[in-house]
């Protein structure tokens, strides 16, 4: 069935992304956020038809975090509101549902994540099988590892050619002034090997928003709207050694659900934290050189998690609505070893 | 600024979660040294096994064994161990096929350096000196040429184990951020401090930063109380773990004088059963105390309803 109505990226606004922001609570990181995305539209929060967030209440290390957060949007008098504990893509793609159904012509999406009171790499294990896998503890760069070996023992890749993606990212995000990592940064030890600390994203806290809004309500609020085009989740085998780790065939189905091989796109946001996954996205989503990637920087530069994926979206259309691009693919990922994937295509209007 | 309050926070828990029948046989499998995996409809043998076909959703119970031994599918040096990993020497993660599975597990492989590793190589279990039935029976994997020969065992066992606890525990420093920092700091002077909302201009206390109203930042910092009025309350029969209070006793909401939100407390020194709505109250701080230990009342005539109505 085809979109029965238009739906586009509006907005997009960012915190900077920094290793620690402990002198801030999560709401008190998100309000200027909140209010730049607003401000970009002129919508007040009472405007908003629906609003869903994406966080997790492991890296807060506290039940219900999201809860707090909520009062950065204005919650009372009562809104139409959702959560996932999952990237704010996810949350994205709900309220992209939720505009479908023709209820609200607006919805505002946020994300945020604090890894800095915590231990990232430790607190992502309990994401992981809780029979098999969780009681050993498996870090996440040591399981990027695992899939960064497979792909260098296929052939796919070596380390010389890891460490130019990590030099790529960050030399891009040398423009992007909300980036941790910017500029030349050095490859650096192994942290788990194959992978060096350069082939790894920074540990940081930040977060994002951006505003949805359908058909003739999009011309008012945006010059140029990214259109949806498309956009579908998709996920792998939960067993890590059931799974191909150097290919990702949930990305390549998303993406063709999503309509991304009908023709070219000009730029790919990839959600690719640690440098061999983009090796594997790459592949998958059939990206050749002619395809910008990752002109941010991408996760390489800024992952604060649950907000990065929702970041790759917020990038590409920022890029079609300042005229950068005229079809993007925006993909982000959740859980270990590119476990669930999602791809969106955007389009700005002809010129 | 003042400095914002951080502290140790430790997330402990050990989650007790239940076998289903294939699970609990390969678990039960560990303990007994004997390695099963499940065939699926399509004849390929899943280790570690699952109850459904991860490709077909096929339910699944057609247990098998596979040998100790095993070859190396994918693996990553770790130099430097982390706290509940299988080894607190430097070791090799691995996937490793054991013989006669189609499929990996993960686990850890005990080598001297990253130049004994690589794919490809054989390994096989060295089991846990004391096993419980779990993944952790395996104590990790050693380099090893041979294959094994199988048990020849059936996969049912006498006792089977059917759960285990998996402890987890995650370390954080919390910090509260500027509004909560705030807040605490004050209470330190056994004083309470709220924020006021630039746009509706009301106080909310504790504050955190934020009116949830407007969705505006709030920063203008409003000392309130110490006085309040019970707004709303009610009566605590059971008595909670590690709670030194008395039951009954009362548990009540009070709107301290200055402030737009109600902040709850117990209430103390005076029955229970002679609380009400409007009582006017005052904190009661124990000496080192970091926040009022209960409410008394100080006496007053009781507030009229129409004045904290809109706090309740």
């Amino acid at each position: 069935m085809p979109p029965i109505r238009d739906i586009a990226v509006v907005a997009f606004a960012q915190t900077d992304h920094r290793r620690t922001s402990d002198e801030v609570s999560e709401v008190e990181m998100l309000i200027p956020v909140l209010h730049d995305v607003l401000d970009r539209t002129g919508l007040k929060t009472s405007d908003i038809g629906f609003t869903c967030s994406g966080s997790t209440d492991y890296l807060a290390g506290r039940a219900f975090s999201f809860t707090m957060a909520l009062d950065g949007v204005g919650a009372w008098p009562p809104i139409s509101e959702s959560h996932v504990e999952m990237d704010g893509a996810w949350a994205l793609y709900e309220a992209w549902t939720k505009l479908l159904t023709g209820e609200v012509d607006t919805a505002l999406v946020y994300a945020y994540g604090k890894s800095s009171p915590g231990s990232v790499r430790d607190v992502l294990t309990r994401q992981l099988d809780p029979y098999y896998v969780a009681p050993l503890w498996p870090d996440s760069v040591a399981l990027a590892a695992l899939q960064a070996q497979a792909l260098i023992d296929a052939g796919e890749t070596d380390e010389p050619v890891l460490a130019s993606v990590a030099a790529r990212s960050r030399a891009s995000a040398a423009a992007n002034s909300h980036a941790q990592l910017r500029g030349s940064v050095a490859q650096g030890d192994y942290l788990v090997r194959p992978l060096r600390t350069g082939d790894c994203p920074p540990v940081g806290d930040g977060a994002a928003a951006v505003i949805l809004a359908a058909g003739e309500r999009a011309r008012e609020l945006c010059e140029r709207p990214a259109w949806i085009r498309g956009i579908d989740h998709r996920i792998e085998a939960h067993g890590l050694g059931v799974r191909d780790l150097t290919d990702s065939p949930s990305t390549r189905l998303a993406a063709e659900r999503a309509g991304a091989f009908e023709r070219p796109v000009d730029t790919a946001e990839l959600h690719a934290p640690f440098t061999s996954q983009e090796v594997v996205l790459r592949t998958a989503l059939r990206l050749d050189e002619s395809v910008t990637v990752n002109p941010s920087g991408g996760a390489l530069a800024a992952n604060p998690v649950m907000a990065a994926g929702l970041i790759r979206i917020g990038e590409a259309a920022a890029r079609i609505h300042r005229g950068a691009s005229d079809r993007a693919l925006a993909h982000a990922t959740s859980g270990p070893c590119l476990q669930q994937n999602l791809v969106a295509v955007l389009e700005g209007d002809a010129r | 600024m003042p400095e914002v309050l951080k502290a140790p926070l430790i997330v402990e828990f050990p989650f007790t979660r239940s076998l289903g029948p294939v699970q609990s046989a390969f678990l039960t499998g560990l303990r007994e040294r004997v390695v099963l995996g499940v065939k699926t409809t399509d004849g390929r043998t899943l280790v570690p096994p699952v109850e459904y076909d991860p490709v077909t959703a096929d339910e699944i119970r057609d247990l098998v064994e596979v040998a100790p031994t095993g070859t190396v599918t994918t693996w990553a040096w770790n130099h430097e161990p982390r706290r509940g990993q299988p080894l607190d020497t430097p070791f090799a993660w691995v996937l490793v096929k054991l013989d006669g599975a189609d499929t990996a597990l993960l686990h850890a492989l005990d080598a001297p350096g990253p130049d004994a590793v690589r794919t490809g190589m054989r390994i096989r279990i060295r089991w846990a000196a004391e096993r419980s039935g779990a993944i952790t029976d395996i104590a990790c994997f050693e380099p090893y040429e041979g294959v094994a020969e199988l048990t020849g065992h059936s996969g049912r066992f006498e006792d089977m184990v059917t759960g285990i606890v998996a402890p987890a525990r995650l370390d954080y420093v919390y910090s509260p951020g500027r509004a909560q920092s705030g807040y605490i700091n004050a209470l330190s002077d056994q004083r309470t401090v709220g924020e006021r909302c630039p746009s509706c201009r009301k106080v909310y206390v504790p504050p955190r930063g934020a009116c949830p109203t407007c969705g505006v930042a709030t920063s203008e910092q409003v000392e309130v109380g110490p006085r309040g009025t019970v707004t709303t309350y009610c009566i605590v029969n059971i008595k909670a773990k590690n709670l030194d209070i008395e039951v009954p006793y009362v548990y009540a909401h009070i709107a301290l004088d200055g402030a737009d939100l109600a902040l709850h407390g117990r209430i103390g020194g005076i029955p229970y059963d002679e609380v009400r709505m409007g009582l006017r109250v005052e904190p009661v701080w124990t000496e080192g105390g970091r926040h009022p230990d209960h409410y008394r009342p100080t006496g007053e005539p009781d507030a009229d309803y129409e004045t904290y109505k809109e706090l309740l």
